[in-house]
């Protein structure tokens, strides 16, 4: 394919009035030593036809969350995705746009960034929200930079229920910066509080927990707000932001910066990206956020309208001294993420919560009954679960993969300690017949 | 043709919905059964209540009031805002790419796993690396990647004390903040007169502290830096590494290489030079290269291939790595359209894409010299950049000459960048544009130039024609209102 648009004659016109006779001349300022020789060793080009059907036929190697019945989330979630998202994330002004930078041609996507960040405020209960970031763990490490910079302490707490991914990336982040990260243990499923508490002092710039944690697990944010005692640490939280129309927000537990992986609102699995991170936080933090953040003013007519604001915190103007080098965010996720929010709205977005809070909990009651499964872990959980069992997790997976399903995801991989132990997804999508098929296979196994 | 549009929340209305559901009548346990009430939300979020209709006629009606390269030219300086194909389009949104979980069991994925190994061959082969990343999200993010690996490298080999990193002063911003973000002491460079790097500043500068030089290249003069032999072997001499800042490869396909140049790290920006989308400010993804001496460093997961099985897997085997930058393996939707691009135009076509994005500015430069001042009068590649002084001797500031060329229909170039240049409009047409394209693009600018000497009250109170206004950014920064509030 090609999609540049010369003729011979425009060719020749334009080397005319550049006063050159071969486009070769424009590229004698590079030394001979360095000119690239010959062709690159790269397939040939095809047409569209054949484009389409090369790439249909790689797609057709991965086998999809629509042929196996799924049970995995872990950080990616299977929710339903409406129609609409595709259609308006479709409309060619949005995404062949680049950063607003010149906001009259840009009021549609300045005016949509503003309002995601309005719903992120509503479901995190906070006051400030960003445009984006790349994804919810690195959304994370720029909260824990962020809380150091403000705190102007270096360490930093991590509850170990946060997800193991996330907690590599805070340590990648922050391992050249004379950052302390300190894993908090956890007992029976939920951060060990006691622990939390005997670790936090003075020195502390920021302490992390995940709501809900990595194993499903409701943690206990009342309790903690009321044990732990004031200091100057920020609390940061790790969110679910579908949980979060059931759940308490964590603004309300008293959190000061609240971030998380915004791919559950209306972005595909896509095997693990383009997602989107949300970060939200209080007042006090705005001009230490990092990236992109929309506010509303008025133009020479008082007419209302939105630009990028404080743009003094970011990397074009501030260079070396900005709060964060982030350029390109996830703007098309997340204006996915406001379409899916409008679509659900106050009422649909709860119902959706509950359906995977009901859905994942028929399961987990169904299958501690069965033989070979046993309950683990305390509290109330929302969408994941955590089972215990007497087969080899590799095996049990194999043999669900026979009957066409995603088992869980082994939690060996990340704790050594919790051999033999799964972690099991349900949301909205599963249906009463798949998981009583899945019931009845993980009893099948022998 | 001004006026306000209503927020979503202010087409609200109690009672509307889009949403439906299955029923859930096989259950007959209540939430209140499941969750403590103390964790249990009190009052909803305020999400609007719309139905389907005014959800579509609400962001329809917003992506009337946004330009993007299908409304029409966006020579946007640095970012490589060329044609997007609508092939790459479908393509990603195959279900076998779409639906597909990050944890799934390698067997299950090997179509993935497959297309970005071999993503990782071609990258490697247009930049003249050893090894690729696929992880970075961004191109600050592969470079924030490939200063860690520096980092870990010099620290492996016992020059961890290196803690300068040297940037010219022509460089775009992310270079110093993603260089101060590793924890290094950015040192800038000064560029001589020919727009490049000052070879005796930058022997001053390079001693047993410098850990690397971030270059872009060409740079954002849109010059290529001809020195880059001896700039390589200073930076190399003095035990620094070298890194290429990728914005700009739109140039050089097929023509050059970074790795041929002798740079040990390199990002690539997929949404600028292979024709991704930029989706009004991401998703991108920003791949890095490295020579074989740093592929140790680079992060985790790596992707493999079994040759004999002839299997696709994920190595996390890799005792020196930096770690992970992001949960799972990269921007996988944005690298499938960027794959597909590469397939689709094969070696020729991508040589032909630097060749004429080359051509192309340079016409451009050679028609504009004739109304706005040219500080570097001499071949550009991709891009470059002139300078709105003339027109200021009216009064008419750069940002005017932008706000102008909105009314003609245009996205404006970038400007006031790079630093070095006053009243800088820099201008990237990318190879997508036709010569027709092109001219009339001169004539608006010609035009504006006249009006800018002639009438240069209504330059400065441009635009006319869009839906606001220039708008206060100095009122809203000092007491910002970034939400909705109900009132």
């Amino acid at each position: 394919m090609d999609f540049t648009p010369h003729t011979e004659e425009d060719l020749r016109k334009m080397k005319m009035a550049i006063g050159i006779e071969k486009i070769d001349e424009l590229f004698s300022d590079i030394p001979e030593e360095v000119k690239f020789k010959g062709k690159l060793n790269l397939p040939e080009g095809v047409s569209e036809q054949e484009l389409v059907n090369l790439l249909k036929q790689l797609s057709q190697k991965n086998t999809t969350t629509e042929d196996y019945i799924n049970f995995l989330g872990a950080g990616a979630y299977e929710h339903f995705i409406p129609s609409v998202i595709d259609h308006v994330i479709s409309r060619s002004e949005f995404y062949t746009s680049y950063t607003p930078y010149q906001p009259e041609i840009s009021q549609g996507m300045l005016q949509a960034i503003f309002e995601y960040q309005t719903m992120i405020c509503e479901l995190t209960g906070m006051e400030v929200s960003n445009a984006s970031l790349y994804d919810g763990a690195s959304a994370l490490a720029e909260a824990v930079e962020m809380a150091c910079n403000f705190i102007g302490n270096k360490k930093i707490l991590v509850s170990r229920t946060i997800h193991p991914e996330y907690l590599q990336v805070v340590k990648t982040y922050t391992q050249f910066r004379d950052i302390e990260i300190i894993e908090v243990p956890w007992v029976k499923g939920n951060t060990d509080l006691e622990a939390l508490i005997k670790n936090l002092d003075d020195k502390t710039a920021a302490y992390v927990i995940q709501y809900p944690n990595f194993f499903g697990i409701v943690e206990d944010l009342d309790t903690l707000q009321t044990r732990v005692e004031k200091n100057n640490a920020l609390f940061i939280v790790v969110a679910d932001p579908i949980s979060l129309a059931l759940l308490k927000p964590p603004g309300d537990f008293g959190a000061d910066i609240v971030v998380g992986e915004g791919q559950s609102l209306g972005n595909p699995l896509q095997f693990g990206g383009p997602y989107l991170g949300f970060m939200a936080a209080k007042k006090k933090l705005i001009r230490k956020m990092p990236g992109r953040i929309v506010g509303e003013t008025k133009d020479v007519n008082n007419v209302r309208g939105y630009v990028l604001t404080l743009q003094t915190r970011e990397q074009h103007i501030r260079r070396e001294r900005a709060t964060s080098n982030i350029c390109s965010n996830e703007a098309l996720c997340a204006l996915a993420a406001a379409v899916y929010l409008t679509y659900m709205g106050k009422k649909g977005l709860r119902a959706v919560a509950e359906q995977c809070l009901l859905k994942a909990n028929y399961l987990y009651e169904n299958i501690c009954k069965l033989e070979h499964y046993h309950k683990v872990f305390d509290g109330p959980f929302f969408k994941e679960f955590v089972v215990k069992t007497d087969h080899d997790v590799e095996y049990l997976n194999k043999e669900l993969q026979k009957h066409r399903i995603f088992g869980g995801l082994n939690l060996e991989r990340f704790y050594p300690e919790l051999k033999n132990h799964l972690l099991v997804c349900v949301t909205e999508t599963k249906t009463k017949q798949e998981l009583d098929y899945f019931l009845a296979r993980l009893e099948g196994i022998v | 043709m001004k006026r306000e549009k209503k927020l979503i929340f202010e087409i609200s209305k109690p009672g509307r919905k889009s949403y439906s559901l299955p029923k859930l009548d096989w259950i007959q346990k209540d939430v209140s059964d499941l969750i403590p009430e103390k964790l249990l939300r009190e009052k909803p979020p305020e999400l609007p209540e719309v139905c389907e209709i005014d959800l579509v006629r609400h962001y329809t009606e917003l992506s009337k009031r946004n330009h993007g390269v299908d409304s029409g030219f966006y020579p946007l300086g640095s970012c490589t805002m060329k044609y997007n194909p609508k092939v790459n389009e479908n393509i990603s949104r195959f279900k076998g790419f779409t639906k597909i979980h990050p944890y799934q069991w390698e067997e299950t994925v090997q179509g993935a796993l497959q297309l970005m190994y071999e993503m990782n061959d071609y990258l490697c082969e247009i930049s003249g690396m050893d090894y690729i990343t696929l992880q970075p999200a961004a191109g600050s993010h592969g470079e924030l990647t490939g200063l860690m690996v520096i980092k870990a490298y010099l620290n492996h080999i016992g020059e961890g004390h290196r803690y300068k990193v040297l940037v010219p002063d022509s460089a775009h911003g992310t270079n110093p903040a993603s260089a101060a973000m590793c924890g290094f002491e950015v040192k800038e460079i000064k560029s001589n007169a020919r727009g490049c790097v000052d070879i005796d500043e930058l022997k001053a500068q390079a001693d047993e502290n410098t850990a690397a030089l971030m270059l872009t290249n060409p740079n954002t003069l849109g010059l290529f830096e001809e020195d880059i032999l001896e700039i390589s072997e200073i930076v190399h001499q003095a035990g620094g590494l070298l890194y290429y800042d990728g914005a700009n490869a739109n140039a050089i396909m097929g023509i050059t290489r970074p790795g041929d140049m002798g740079f040990d790290v390199v990002h690539f920006n997929l949404h600028k030079t292979f024709s991704t989308p930029h989706g009004g400010g991401g998703p991108g993804a920003g791949p890095v290269g490295v020579k074989e001496k740093l592929e140790p460093f680079l992060p985790v997961p790596r992707i493999e291939k079994h040759s004999e099985k002839d299997f696709y897997y994920l190595d996390y085997n890799k005792p020196l790595s930096i770690g992970r930058v992001r949960v799972f393996y990269g921007n996988f939707g944005v690298i499938t359209k960027a794959y597909a691009y590469i397939r689709a135009v094969g070696p020729e076509g991508l040589k032909k894409v630097s060749e004429y994005a080359v051509l192309n500015a340079n016409y451009l430069m050679s028609q504009l010299k004739k109304y706005y001042f040219l500080p570097y009068d001499r071949c550009c590649k991709h891009e470059f950049v002139v300078s709105g002084k003339k027109q200021a001797k009216h009064g008419v500031r750069a940002l005017d000459i932008a706000k102008r060329l909105i009314d003609y229909g245009y996205h404006p170039p970038t400007i006031y960048f790079p630093l070095i240049v006053q009243e800088a409009l820099m201008i990237e047409p990318t190879e997508t544009e036709s010569l027709e394209t092109l001219d009339e693009f001169i004539n608006a600018m010609k035009q504006i130039a006249e009006e800018a000497e002639k009438t240069p009250e209504k330059v400065k109170n441009a635009p006319y024609t869009t839906v606001v206004g220039r708008l206060d950014e100095v009122t809203v920064a000092r007491k910002p209102k970034t939400r909705w509030t109900r009132v």
